[in-house]
């Protein structure tokens, strides 16, 4: 605002100065950042008549379900409690706030006995209940015939076809150049990589959060990923975010919850026996135990179908005044939760930039993997196209699989609801993450889950039972995604 | 057993409404809507006209898509012969849109913004009835709040979606006016025999003067303001009526914003630094 001050400035060229001054000091473009971030995060706005519950889920049976299986990881959760006796949330004594702070940094060190603790759920027991939704104005008949799927999931959403998803996702074409493709050792640079790195680094220094998203679609050069995935998150790593962070983990020191062991647990089972994440154990730590007192995650509630769990403290039931969400930002984590963290690792390294791009990429995408909800890159909508897809293009191995007991979404599940993460070699999947930003959807991962059983079709086909099947699919680690995606949609007869 | 293919139902309405205003509902499962309204005719007479024919509420029928969905059809909604009259501009805003993205019409030279936000759009004079123009692959439907444009151009996923769809302007359009409605009949078509019902629900008719709840922001942000010419200041100086407008325009803007800063967030979760639980709350 000092340029304001100058006495050349006039009050009837005053709007255009203002303009002017926003363009020249970068804040225009800021501004603009700010409002397509608003824009990708925030669904469109619905009729005025439509209440909070619409916006969070249109259908009513969805909203119900959703409902039900939130019921039931209260109840494991408060049974948990009963059982080993332990309160949901305490103040941590002053010799333990003081020994926790010492150690912050090596939390990974650490090895208590976690052998009463269980997690919540996992991945499976979603599925079953997913595989149990059912629509009650839709012909549910026990016959089959055309109106029940083939597949586990037998609500009828709305999911693209082939040819839809080519023109969604027509960057990846075969005419069109990709990271994790054109960069192979056997293709020579200035064929596409150079120009592709250049214009990366354009796109950097012109700090235009729209432009990064539609370039990341091509995939992320790797030194220059963290930059272009802070730009489309719109993370700057301001002082006051900083700050917030600092705040974050004085909240950690000072109240000890009871899903602190519970992440501890999932921490020590998934990424610590991970070959390429078991060095980032102490960041993980750093990043969840912050998470986990977050209140301002509890804002994707608005646009979740998922409600935040509530309690009272000091037993006081029912009085509104002693309400309060639990853990504070709402969100129980599952086994495997870590892995949404994990890939970040290799990204980030400093504590408070790391955090704030998990929180991002959570209330952006991955909260999505975990509740029930009609949405597009919802589990439940993930789950129906990757059936789809498999059942539309290979109709022989889908039945196959049926008819030995191996439907496909059993073993896909659990990929799609880690977002690969953990199952792909770290380079393969931050190329499908770049794809996920890019496309603002989550509606790759079951693609690439399709794409998958088309790669490994044949050797599929020979199995006879489930254990067979998962056996066949146990190792992605050797896996080029962006091969597989291209030949599965642009490549495959239709 | 019969399928119930279609169904209909009559609303009548205990005086005549002089102007209806809006109509508001909440749909079940309906896939199509036809609104039809009995006036007065000719020499006293009252008779039947089709004030909307087969307006696209489920693109397909089939899926959940729109099943569920809150609907409003405003009485400005343009009609075929809104275009002698000298139609100076249509309202559309998307039903659903992931990214924003533009429409072009064809035909008639103007762009229509697919953002979230309606958008008055000039049109020319000399437009024709339909308008014909590419639909970016990710709308599933165009739905106008105030003013329809066009009709469902993805119907159903077996069928590939045309990159050039023809929106034939009059097929949302209220085709007749809303004044002196005596009675409404509500005609439902749902094509799908998966469903076991299909219905609207919380009906609500608004005449004129009464309004549906709206949402809270300015008029003035839903109006597109066009490109500014630069003011020349050789010689002249602006009118100082409009320089005020401009500067009390700002000055609102920033009283706005300071008052909704009493919302932003404290980031505490206990109460009194008191944050003991025991068991969590089922209700």
């Amino acid at each position: 605002m000092v340029s304001l001050h100058k006495p050349e400035i006039k009050l009837e060229s005053l709007k255009e100065d203002i303009k002017d001054f926003l363009k020249t000091s970068g804040w225009e473009k800021k501004l603009q950042n700010a409002v397509y971030s608003e824009l990708n995060v925030f669904p469109s706005p619905c009729h005025p008549a439509a209440p909070p519950e619409h916006i969070k889920e249109p259908l009513a049976y969805m909203r119900k379900a959703q409902g039900s299986w939130e019921k039931r990881i209260l109840k494991s959760l408060n049974s948990m409690c009963t059982e080993l006796n332990i309160p949901l949330a305490q103040k941590r004594p002053a010799n333990e706030q003081k020994e926790l702070l010492n150690k912050w940094n090596e939390m990974g060190t650490d090895e208590p006995d976690l052998s009463l603790f269980r997690p919540v759920y996992a991945p499976k027991d979603f599925l079953e209940v997913l595989m149990n939704l059912r629509n009650p104005n839709y012909e549910n008949g026990e016959q089959p015939s055309f109106r029940n799927h083939l597949g586990l999931i037998q609500v009828p959403l709305k999911v693209k076809d082939i040819p839809e998803l080519k023109e969604d996702f027509n960057e990846l074409g075969l005419n069109i150049g990709q990271l994790g493709i054109d960069d192979s050792a056997q293709v020579p640079p200035e064929f596409f990589e150079n120009e592709h790195v250049r214009v990366g680094q354009k796109v950097l220094a012109e700090q235009d959060s729209a432009a990064a998203q539609q370039y990341v679609r091509q995939g992320c050069p790797t030194a220059l990923r963290a930059d272009l995935w802070a730009l489309i998150l719109n993370i700057s790593n301001q002082p006051e975010d900083i700050l917030y962070y600092e705040q974050l983990k004085s909240n950690v020191i000072q109240h000890d919850l009871l899903v602190d062991s519970l992440i501890y647990k999932d921490v020590k089972l998934t990424a610590s026996n991970d070959d390429y994440y078991f060095v980032f154990e102490d960041y993980l730590y750093q990043v969840l135990l912050c998470f986990s007192r977050d209140t301002s995650v509890l804002e994707h509630f608005t646009y979740s179908s998922a409600t935040p769990p509530k309690s009272y403290i000091q037993g006081k039931l029912g009085m509104e005044e002693y309400a309060v969400f639990y853990p504070p930002n709402g969100v129980i984590p599952f086994h495997g939760f870590s892995m949404y963290v994990a890939p970040l690792c290799f990204l980030y390294h400093e504590p408070s930039k790391l955090y704030q791009i998990f929180r991002e990429m959570y209330v952006r995408f991955f909260f999505r993997l975990h509740s029930i909800s009609s949405h597009p890159s919802g589990i439940v909508s993930l789950c129906l196209l990757f059936e789809t897809l498999l059942q539309t293009h290979l109709p022989q191995l889908f039945y196959h699989l049926r008819e030995i007991g191996a439907q496909p979404l059993r073993i896909s599940f659990k990929w799609m609801v880690r977002a690969f993460s953990g199952y792909l070699a770290t380079d393969q999947l931050l190329l499908l993450w770049d794809r996920i930003l890019g496309y603002n959807s989550l509606e790759i991962l079951a693609v690439l889950a399709a794409a998958v059983f088309a790669f490994r079709a044949v050797n599929l086909m020979e199995v006879t039972s489930l254990a067979a099947a998962e056996a066949v699919l146990a190792d992605l680690s050797t896996l080029k995604v962006m091969p597989l995606l291209q030949i599965f949609l642009f490549a495959t007869v239709t | 057993m019969p399928v119930r293919i279609w169904g209909d139902a009559v609303v009548g309405l205990r005086s005549p409404v002089p102007q209806v205003q809006e109509i508001v509902f909440r749909n079940f499962y309906t896939a199509f809507l036809s609104v039809r309204v009995q006036r007065p005719g000719p020499g006293g007479s009252r008779r039947w006209m089709t004030c909307l024919r087969d307006l696209c509420l489920m693109p397909c029928p089939h899926t959940e898509e729109g099943s569920q969905d809150y609907f409003c059809l405003h009485r400005h909604q343009v009609s075929m012969s809104g275009w002698d009259r000298g139609v100076t501009s249509l309202w559309c805003s998307p039903l659903s849109a992931h990214t924003p993205g533009w429409l072009p019409l064809q035909g008639s030279g103007a762009h229509v913004p697919l953002t979230p936000m309606a958008a008055r759009v000039p049109v020319p004079h000399s437009a024709p009835p339909a308008l014909t123009g590419r639909c970016l692959p990710w709308t599933s439907s165009i739905w106008g709040g105030l003013g329809v444009l066009g009709g469902c151009p993805k119907s159903c996923p077996q069928s590939v979606p045309a990159p050039v769809v023809t929106l034939p302007v009059p097929s949302l359009q209220m085709l007749c006016d809303l004044d002196q409605v005596t009675a409404m009949r509500f005609i439902l078509r749902q094509p799908s025999p998966v469903w076991l019902h299909f219905t609207i629900e919380d009906l609500q008719i608004f005449p004129l003067g009464q309004k549906s709840p709206q949402k809270d922001f300015p008029s003035w942000l839903s109006q597109l303001t066009p490109p500014e010419q630069p003011a020349s200041l050789h010689g002249e100086l602006p009118d100082p009526e409009k320089v005020s407008t401009e500067v009390q325009q700002m000055w609102v803007l920033t009283e706005v914003i300071r008052a909704r800063q009493a919302a932003a967030r404290i980031g505490r979760f206990d109460v009194d630094g008191c944050y003991d639980v025991n068991l969590l709350s089922y209700t």
